[in-house]
């Protein structure tokens, strides 16, 4: 079934009767070529690019839960390009461009916003920091624009420029950034990756991996085992788990990251702010959310739920920021399991173990990496070498030093 | 006037005036705005999420959906404020939302006809063409008309703040079984705190009829009385944390007119609570039946409610619909306060109604309703046919779903109990916590009485108190009959579940049809529970509908979690007090007051504030003075304040072995008197961050961080000694409070030194790189001869007490001699002329041999990070080291941050050899000068390379030199 | 959360900072070898459970503390002093 707007007018006038799944709900086949573990945005988006771009279309998604029930159902939605470690300029170049025309290929609307996401400075330090980061976005072809202090304030009026603790002395302006609705991300990489072919199978828990001499043959799950050529992981926040029944021991840490929405407002905040001297990020959905965020509780985490020290913390960086926000409340906080890798960037590469791929590592930038995540782990998966967007995300850097440390804090996780 | 002749909780001898909607309406002094709305015959407060439906008050508390609206003016302005919680006060001004251009005529309700076209998820399934129109057409128009109550985008004005609290037992809600489990536990001497969000106590006994007499107002007296026992009203329990830690919203003034001075509007307290009760009552649920939305519509136990306690009949013909007895309440307390019951409509088959002055149907349901603004008939179908009943209003009670949101907070899922058709929690879903009365599924008034007291009596015992026992009056406990009866299945028209984001039964089938089966897809698919309320009436409806087209149970089904806050939380009061300079402290240094009384501009560096410089007369741009203050200090003297650099005290007989390790070179064989630069490593490998080492005896050292790693760096050492050595005898501690520290440089800065100090200095005391105690105006003090501008150069301290007179006795001393006060300006171009590093060299991904320091690491120890600095990735001529960089073109200007290529390469990433991280001009050379990382920069000294920056500037060429820029030898710093 | 500090008693987790894997508490010797070395400074065991993890009382007494904490519901098992339990 394609999408289009005489089609929502036909089911209106009929009563909303015509409509059909968005997906299958298939019974798993003894053996794939393809197994892909996780069935969030990246595993998704994997599962659609092996069957559009390679042709691979007897892949299976297994999902622990519900589709897009991971890290792709609960972060701040926040697409952006503006990475300055080569290996990241590339990656997230590519996948923004994904996302420009990603609701055409899926024939599916996720509402990519491109509204612009600006970061602000409130030293000269930080300025030059960002004209280095600006610099190499604009010569990776992706746009950037430095705002000095008197144009952050006529575009922002509402920020405090009156009496703020750290003055904002401008801010690296990314147009093309902006924000996508999450779980249409999810169900429209599922939609397109079933209507493809491939089996999206939900509450499917893999338990286990068949590794004969080194090799991968399949995995066990809670509905029984499933043979497979290939094996990709894709389970971000619980990587060490999955990886761990592989006999990996993996550079990842858990970690939680909570976010935060208003009760709906009218339009204030047209793109996406982000504060440079506290953690804090903040965009309103097209429903009137604000939504917001900040940094990790900091400690090790599978509980998906954070504490008030952070909570806190994120408000008044909030309030400090913009004093208007005083009069919105706090509707819901959860939190997500974060990948934490050991230098904030992700992994897409192969395993010690033949046939078996990893995904994960992403930190908590996963969500607006998914199209291009799929993409070159799609790749990754159907020719065995590494797609020209991510060849630097390996699993064996640490070894060697050639860490993609955005932060510069070293082997921290709860520091990136 | 709907107010009833007598009886309620409200004082008819205050009248209070508040306005909605620009008209004046008066109400009573314990009425909410929803009750005094409805006493003035206000039925319509506010237009539905999406299709902008007219709705009513539906419910009398915090579970409301409809009646939301914007409290206050201009930058007072509150929106989503609930009618149905929110006190009235003389001059209430509140205006009702999303609709335009006003309630009664709203341009939006087109979406009401248009409601056939924008059923669940349309929007995924449309606008995607052309792809450019998102942007300028479909999403402006979407953002529009979504959204409810409106922001000022002014600075929110109220004041706010934030408190601790610890007690023995939080009890949550005082209703019965909240009563008399404070009153068991307060009677025990257990120390307690009571909140309850409404502003008066009793939960549902001050809205029933049958309520316990004056049992209710005499506990609140004793509890009110008792020294141990904090009974907090007008608080909100918001949410669950780890180790029993709450969150409360206390609305500490939001019933006041008038803020009084120093009252914040609210507080949010932290809790600390040793043992909790959560006895949150129930929240009755509505039943979806076509057009069940219209204003007058409401929940049964809200109607009794509004009679009972604030004695405001919410129509002048009431039906009531029902599936269970409680229902029946409803009629029975509305004919007994002499409202007109027009019928009362059970959805059981073979019950026996009530007898009263009603029509009573069984077996029957609400098949629709009439009435656009306002409610005036329902039509009831059973057996025997459909017929129309008079009513403007309509009681609907579909039973209650017990309060477990807290209990959801920690991932807790609660469980169903068939029994009474509605979820519990499972017991130990927060650790601490015992649920009691109608949130633990006791619907009696004499269980949640007995529930509450004996729950207060197991956290008492699991404490070690002794429980007293307690008298618990006569009490109600009929048994709970109902039915679970969710929607109408039959009939047209659109049925709602969820009120404010308008999601109807409908919803759920096209959800269901599309395969969005699993319950969060459900939920996320057509928004139902994602609204202000989080779907307090509708998600367990939205569960059993979802359950009975898939043929399941609901506990099969599952549910979705509630999480914090219980009820939506204004940013201001969670961020209380971080507006302006509340947001992070101020460190002032020592010179502080001496710096501005002399005009100069402060720069914040981390939390510090320092002096950017020090204009004179005539002085109008910044690099007049910079410039002015780096040649004083090249040719006479400037002194600056440096105390923000961290200082760390560290003593022990093993402190030289200690620092070895620490220290990416050798420490041990410094001597006492003498001071060295030192260089850290991460353990991975890469440069934490540098300073120096001085040795003031044998076992005493003071080491300076950066001003912005002193935390870091001071954790890390103590990890350091506790954690990996914890062997060697060595302790440390930070002194960067403790010691005023300033610099005196410039060829003239013996002079200045030996004016305040004892003995005086000489090149043989103190030669570069020395350093002692000696006296300091009389005071014992430190003096280091140590350079950050390169020049003849000391640091000297004094006890911190003791900066500001002896910065200005140095700096008039400076002044006699042509010299002065320099600041942080003038510093950083001296450090740039010398190659000095800061962080913006320092920024965690430079190695030592970046930097030119590879023979800092010394080969003969091991040390944190040197086996990592050894990884292939960290060497090599693919790195990017650090070099000077100049302008071919001497007149042209640098820019921080631009990037590095070869001459003529395109601007491309894959061209791209390095940045320039710190640039300025240098009056020595005249012209600008430059640091900057470049691949395999030292091999390509003489060469040239090209800046780009699309940012600033454009592209300069510049010529790749050695670094220091002047004085290469060092020889200032040794004359 | 709160942790209760050996030294301090129960106190909020804002007095603290948390650093990692417990396991930094054992540094290989200096001549282990950059293998050995990769192994200590990136690999953890990052469990779905009992953790063993750093935590330093910065706003307190400034000890190192060695917590036993449950991952999965942030259970607090087990605080001593780093240094006390080097193992």
């Amino acid at each position: 079934m394609t999408y289009n707007v005489w089609q929502v007018i036909r089911e209106g006038l009929r009563g909303q009767t015509g409509w059909t799944p968005v997906w299958r709900n298939p019974t798993p086949k003894p053996a794939y070529d393809v197994i892909v573990i996780g069935g969030g945005g990246h595993g998704l988006a994997t599962a659609y690019y092996l069957a559009k771009n390679h042709g691979i279309t007897n892949v299976a998604v297994l999902e622990r839960g519900y589709l897009g029930g991971g890290n792709v159902g609960r972060n701040t939605t926040i697409v952006r390009a503006n990475y300055h470690i080569d290996g990241n300029t590339e990656f997230y170049s590519h996948a923004l461009k994904l996302w420009e025309g990603l609701e055409q290929d899926l024939n599916y609307n996720a509402m990519m916003s491109q509204r612009g996401v600006i970061n602000l400075a409130h030293s000269d330090g930080q300025m030059d920091f960002y004209a280095r980061r600006g610099n190499i976005i604009r010569m990776q072809g992706d746009d950037a624009e430095l705002l000095d202090r008197a144009a952050v304030r006529r575009a922002y009026p509402y920020l405090n420029h009156q009496d703020p603790r750290f003055p904002i002395y401008g801010g690296l302006l990314q147009r093309r950034g902006g924000t996508a609705r999450h779980d249409a991300v999810a169900w429209g990489f599922a939609r397109g990756a079933d209507q493809r072919g491939v089996d999206l199978i939900q509450n499917c828990e893999v338990t286990g991996f068949r590794i004969e001499q080194g090799v991968v043959k399949g995995v066990e799950t809670s509905r029984g085992y499933i043979a497979a050529g290939k094996v990709g992981m894709a389970v971000a926040g619980r990587t060490s788990q999955v990886g761990a029944m592989a006999g990996l021991r993996l550079p990842i840490e858990s970690h939680v990251l909570q976010a935060f929405v208003s009760e709906g407002l009218k339009p204030i905040l047209p793109g996406v702010v982000t504060f440079g001297m506290g953690h804090f990020y903040i965009s309103q959905s097209d429903k009137g959310g604000l939504v917001f965020g900040g940094d990790l509780d900091f400690y090790n985490s599978y509980a998906a739920r954070g504490n008030l020290p952070m909570l806190e913390h994120v408000v008044e960086a909030g309030m400090a920021l913009m004093p208007m926000l005083g009069k919105a409340r706090m509707l819901r906080s959860w939190g997500g399991i974060m990948d934490m890798s050991m230098d904030g960037s992700p992994i897409i590469d192969r395993t010690p173990v033949e046939g078996l791929y990893l995904n994960g590592g992403w930190c908590y930038g996963g969500f607006k990496a998914t199209p291009a995540s799929g993409w070159c782990f799609a790749h990754l998966l159907a020719t065995g070498t590494h797609s020209e967007h991510a060849t630097k995300f390996l699993l064996n850097r640490f070894e060697t030093g050639h860490v993609i440390d955005e932060e510069g804090t070293g082997a921290q996780p709860n520091r990136h | 006037m709907s107010r009833l002749p007598d009886g309620g909780m409200v004082d008819r001898s205050k009248a209070l005036k508040f306005r909605f909607d620009g008209r004046l309406y008066k109400g009573l002094a314990g009425d909410t705005l929803a009750s005094a709305l409805l006493a003035n015959d206000v039925r319509l407060v506010g237009r539905s999420f999406k299709y902008h439906r007219p709705r009513g008050v539906l419910s009398a508390g915090s579970e409301e959906p409809n009646a939301l609206v914007e409290l206050g003016e201009f930058a007072h302005r509150l929106p989503n404020t609930r009618a149905t919680t929110q006190e009235l006060f003389d001059g209430l001004v509140a205006r009702s939302q999303n609709r335009w251009p006003s309630l009664r005529f709203d341009a939006m309700e087109i979406n009401d006809l248009l409601a056939p076209f924008l059923a669940a998820g349309f929007y995924y399934k449309t606008f995607m063409w052309p792809a450019a129109f998102w942007e300028k057409l479909y999403e402006p128009v979407i953002r529009r008309a979504a959204g409810l109550g409106r922001l000022s985008g002014q600075r929110d004005p109220s004041e706010y703040d934030k408190a601790w609290a610890h007690c023995d037992l939080l009890v949550i809600g005082a209703g019965p079984a909240g009563l008399s489990a404070a009153l068991r536990a307060g009677q025990s001497g257990a120390r307690v705190i009571l909140a309850d969000e409404d502003f008066v106590l009793g939960g549902r006994l001050v809205a029933e009829r049958q309520d316990l007499g004056g049992w209710t107002d005499q506990v609140a007296a004793e509890l009110d009385s008792m020294p141990n026992v904090t009974v907090m009203r007008r608080t909100t329990v918001t949410g669950a944390y780890d180790t029993g830690t709450y969150g409360a919203l206390q609305r500490v003034a939001d019933h006041l007119g008038h803020v009084p001075q120093h009252t914040p509007r609210q507080t949010f307290w932290r809790i600390v609570a040793r043992r909790a009760v959560l006895a949150g009552g129930a929240v009755e649920r509505p039943i979806a039946f076509p057009n069940n939305d219209r204003p007058g519509v409401m929940l049964a136990g809200a109607v009794r409610a509004y009679v009972k306690r604030w004695a405001v009949a919410p129509g002048r013909q009431v039906a009531v619909f029902t599936n269970n007895n409680d229902g029946w309440k409803t009629a029975t307390d509305l004919v007994a306060a002499g409202v007109r019951v027009t019928a009362v409509v059970d959805s059981r088959s073979g019950v026996t109604l009530p007898k009263g002055p009603w029509r009573g149907f069984t077996g029957a349901v609400i098949q629709d309703t009439a009435g656009r603004q306002g409610l005036r008939n329902v039509t009831v179908r059973d057996a025997s046919g459909t017929r129309r009943i008079e009513a403007d209003c309509l009681a609907v009670s579909g039973g209650w779903n017990p309060n477990v949101h807290l209990t959801c907070h920690m991932n807790g899922r609660p469980l169903w109990r068939e029994d009474i058709e509605a979820f519990v929690s499972a017991s130990g879903a927060i650790p601490g916590l015992a649920v009691a009365g109608a949130a633990a599924g006791a619907f009696s008034t004499k269980a949640a009485l007995e529930q509450g007291s004996a729950v207060a009596a197991e956290a008492l015992e699991d404490l070690g108190l002794t429980p007293v026992p307690l008298d618990l009056p006569e009490a109600e406990d009929a048994p709970v009959k109902t039915s679970a009866f969710w929607h109408v299945p039959e009939g047209r028209g659109r049925a709602w579940v969820d009120f404010q984001n308008d999601v109807t039964v409908k919803d759920i089938q096209i959800a269901h049809a599309e395969n969005f089966r699993s319950v969060e897809h459900m939920k996320r698919y057509t928004t139902l529970g994602m609204a202000t309320d989080q779907g307090k009436t509708s998600n367990i409806a939205g569960l059993a509908i979802l359950a009975e087209l898939a043929g399941q149970t609901i506990p099969d089904v599952g549910t979705t979690t509630f999480r914090p806050p219980y009820t939506p939380v204004q940013l201001g009061v969670l961020g209380a007090r971080a507006q302006g300079n509340g947001f992070a402290p101020t460190r002032l240094t020592p010179s502080h007051a001496a710096s501005t009384a002399r005009g100069a501009p402060m720069v914040e560096a981390g939390l510090w504030l320092r002096a950017q410089w020090f204009p004179q007369s005539g002085e109008t741009y910044w690099r007049q003075s910079c410039d002015r203050e780096v040649a004083m200090v090249r040719g006479a003297v400037g002194i600056c304040d440096v105390t923000t650099l961290g200082k760390i005290d560290i003593q022990g007989p093993d402190a030289a072995q200690f620092l070895d390790r620490v220290y990416s070179n050798m420490m041990s064989s410094l001597a006492p008197g003498r001071v060295r630069y030192g260089l850290m490593l991460r353990e991975d490998g890469f440069v934490m961050d540098d300073g120096t080492c001085a040795c003031l005896a044998p076992g005493h050292y003071v080491v300076t961080t950066t001003t912005g790693a002193a935390g870091e760096v001071m954790a890390h050492l103590e990890f350091c000694a506790q954690c990996l050595w914890p062997d060697l005898d060595v302790a440390m501690i930070s002194v960067t409070e403790q010691w005023a520290q300033f610099a005196v440089a410039g060829p003239m800065s013996r002079a200045v030194v030996n004016g305040v100090v004892d003995p005086e200095v000489t090149d043989s005391t103190f030669p570069f790189l020395g350093c002692g105690v000696l006296t300091v105006g009389g005071v014992s003090g430190r003096l280091f001869r140590i350079s950050f501008s390169g020049e003849h150069a000391y640091e000297i301290a004094v006890p911190a007490q003791y900066g500001d007179a002896l910065y200005r006795n140095l700096v008039a001393r400076a002044e006699m001699l042509g010299g002065g006060a320099y600041g942080m300006e003038a510093l950083n171009v001296m450090r740039i002329e010398k190659g000095l590093l800061t962080h913006a060299e320092l920024h965690g991904r430079t190695t030592a041999d970046d930097l030119g320091l590879a023979r800092m690491v010394a080969a003969k120890k091991d040390c944190i990070g040197k086996v990592m600095s050894q990884r292939p990735g960290l060497h090599g001529p693919e790195r990017e080291q650090l070099v000077g960089l100049r302008p071919v073109d001497r007149t042209a200007k640098l820019t921080g941050g631009a990037r590095l290529t070869r001459p003529g390469a395109e601007p491309v990433r894959t061209q791209d050899e390095g940045y320039l991280t710190s640039v300025c001009h240098s009056p020595d050379l005249g012209h600008m000068i430059g640091l900057a990382f470049l691949r395999n920069g030292r091999a390509r000294l003489g060469q040239t390379v090209q800046a780009v920056d699309f940012l600033r500037d454009g592209t300069t060429l510049c010529e790749v030199v050695a670094i220091p820029f002047i004085d290469p030898e060092g020889e200032k710093l040794r004359g | 959360m709160r942790l209760t500090c050996p030294l301090c008693g129960v106190r909020d987790i804002r007095e603290f900072t948390y650093l990692g894997s417990a396991k930094l508490l054992e540094r290989p010797a200096g001549d282990a070898g950059a293998a050995v070395f990769h192994d200590y400074v990136h690999l953890r065991d990052n469990p779905a459970g009992a953790n063993r993890e750093l935590w330093y009382h910065g706003m307190g007494c400034c000890a190192w503390l060695h917590v036993v904490r449950d991952t999965r519901d942030h259970t607090v098992l087990d605080v001593r002093l780093a240094q006390e339990d080097p193992a």
